[in-house]
């Protein structure tokens, strides 16, 4: 009996530093690029960092002002939300009020593809096929540029917002939809004055994790949007975002310990606080919301 | 017009939208794969899958990016799907609902968010640097299971909610322990769920390109990794180094490439959805 208890015991321990182990990742991150953004500030003034218009390590005269990264980030970001807001909501009231069941059973897991396909894939397209095809609109757009990776980065996350949304659509009661059916309302006075307003939580949520997702997206900006950081929001010439930055020096010959190895975690962590924020503000919205409904 | 015209109008309209809106994506996925199959698939043949990555693009080959993306594959399968659904299990099953718990939850939630390349950067300083195994298949491997660790543990917590809990109280009935139960009984009857979101966040690993760059791996290898410590390319780094050349041929490599690489990460979504819609019908 004592052997069975030790066996048990022993067993609860391991699983439980497995669990641990999550926890050594998220410290290890905070640990790994505090490390050396510490070093990076060392070096560079915080002033500097946050107010210097240009972004230039590894250029003989060197400048280190993320904001050029930062807007290049925010554009793209901007770009794909502008561009996955307003359809993916709409296909998430769509499938959730209108749809037949069953074209909503099929039609999700297709949509959900769209997220399954590996970013390089969104990038190849985003660099052959929408941007010749762009310029043949807007004759002066470079070759690369944040509004096709932009677009192409928005189609790539259409189903988060889509199908977040549309869990949130569906969990509301369906006595409230009755109620303003009864009261002679169409589908569409029902969705948008009834339905989105008492889903409104969850489908912040989508979104904030939409905006997370777009700041964080590599390959598809390293591909399309280009390698020059640039202080600018015109859509139209290249730009860098600090995940390309990232992309860019990993793949040359930059010496571990020096300042131009010490910037990509300088550039990650920033990286790290937005998403982080994001993250920690849509896990206490969904909280709140669970609570609500259950 | 009066008003009730007014709202029919906008009613219908909003539908033909929603429709829109709903086909547009998939439209554009049909698109996008027609086009590359047109780029792409005259290029496939025998020898592309079998030849060495050359400098003449109508030399090349998949070859060694290949067997990287197979290497990566297993390791990071050996790694993450014991960690993961051990750490599924302990917060289902054993955890009491205490502050760390609260603290379990919420980190996993966060790390689920955080961008694959900043688990590069963690890869580079801890596994490259520290651990000192250089940019090799382990630390990839490594890396990535970090990076799909939280999307195992999530679907390993959420198939084990599933199982009725008449299951567990007839095992205790019988005197079964605690850990005779979850293994003889939860994770039986977990199985399909936990499967489909191992297989679904594998999917996930043969597609990340940017951990696998910051943590170094190459774009040109001359052989494929014979052991874990080898240096390796994987599949999209290929396709990503192909994208970035200006000869015309290489575009064509790289539509090849894509196709390949498409059909992997389509077929194992293909077999996760399979075994996940058998599974829900277990419990109906």
């Amino acid at each position: 009996m004592s052997m069975r208890k030790l066996k048990e015991f022993v067993i609860e321990k391991l699983l439980f530093s497995s669990a641990l182990i999550t926890i050594a990742v998220t410290l290890g991150i905070i640990g790994v690029l505090g490390f050396e953004a510490v070093r990076f500030f060392s070096e560079v003034s915080v002033i500097e960092f946050f107010t210097d218009t240009q972004w230039t390590p590894l250029f003989a005269k060197k400048h280190f002002g993320i904001l050029p990264l930062l807007t290049g980030t925010l554009l793209t970001s901007f770009i794909a939300i502008a561009v996955a807001l307003p359809i993916g909501l709409s296909i998430g009231i769509y499938l959730s009020e209108y749809a037949p069941k069953s074209f909503r059973k099929t039609i999700k897991p297709l949509l959900e593809l769209l997220a399954a396909v590996p970013t390089v894939v969104y990038g190849f397209f985003a660099l052959i096929v929408v941007t010749p095809f762009l310029q043949e609109i807007i004759p002066n757009l470079s070759s690369f540029n944040s509004l096709s990776a932009g677009i192409v980065m928005g189609i790539m996350i259409i189903p988060f917002i889509s199908s977040l949304s549309e869990d949130a659509l569906h969990a509301v009661p369906y006595a409230l939809r009755e109620a303003s059916y009864g009261m002679g309302a169409t589908k569409f006075q029902t969705a948008f004055k009834v339905v989105v307003p008492a889903a409104s939580s969850g489908i912040i949520v989508s979104i904030i994790l939409a905006i997370s997702r777009a700041i964080g997206e590599t390959m598809i900006v390293a591909i399309a949007a280009g390698q020059q950081p640039r202080f600018t929001l015109d859509p139209t010439v290249p730009v860098e975002t600090i995940t390309a930055y990232i992309v860019q020096v990993s793949l040359g010959d930059v010496q571990h310990g020096s300042i131009e190895y010490r910037t990509i975690f300088a550039a990650g962590i920033t990286l790290f606080v937005f998403t982080f924020l994001l993250n920690t503000v849509s896990y206490s919205i969904r909280k709140k919301y669970q609570q609500r409904y259950e | 017009m009066n008003s009730i015209q007014k709202n029919r109008l906008k009613d219908q309209l909003f539908k033909y939208w929603g429709m829109f809106s709903t086909l547009i994506g998939l439209v554009l996925l049909v698109v996008f794969i027609g086009d590359i199959l047109i780029d792409g698939l005259g290029r496939i043949d025998w020898s592309f899958i079998t030849n060495l990555p050359s400098r003449k693009p109508e030399k090349s080959g998949i070859y060694t990016a290949l067997m990287g993306s197979v290497w990566i594959l297993l390791f990071t399968a050996i790694i993450a799907i014991p960690v993961g659904v051990a750490a599924g299990v302990y917060l289902e099953e054993y955890s009491k609902k205490n502050w760390l718990s609260g603290v379990l939850e919420i980190n996993i939630s966060n790390l689920a968010g955080v961008p694959s390349i900043i688990y590069g950067l963690l890869g580079l300083e801890v596994f490259v640097r520290i651990m000192n195994l250089g940019a090799s298949v382990l630390a990839g491997s490594l890396t990535l299971s970090l990076l799909i660790l939280p999307i195992i543990i999530v679907a390993t917590r959420e198939a084990i909610k599933a199982v009725p809990k008449s299951i567990q109280d007839a095992s205790y009935a019988l005197g079964a322990s605690k850990w005779q139960t979850i293994w003889h009984q939860i994770l039986p009857a977990s199985g399909g769920g936990i499967l489909t979101g191992v297989i679904l966040a594998l999917s996930r690993a043969v597609g990340e390109t940017a951990p696998l760059i910051v943590v170094g791996a190459l774009a040109y290898v001359p052989f494929a990794p014979e052991n874990p410590m080898d240096e390796f390319s994987v599949l999209p780094i290929q396709i990503f180094n192909w994208i970035s050349r200006p000869q015309h041929g290489f575009i064509e490599n790289a539509a090849a490439a894509i196709i390949i690489l498409l059909l992997i990460t389509f077929i194992m979504n293909g077999i996760a959805v399979y075994f996940r819609n058998k599974w829900q019908k277990k419990w109906k």
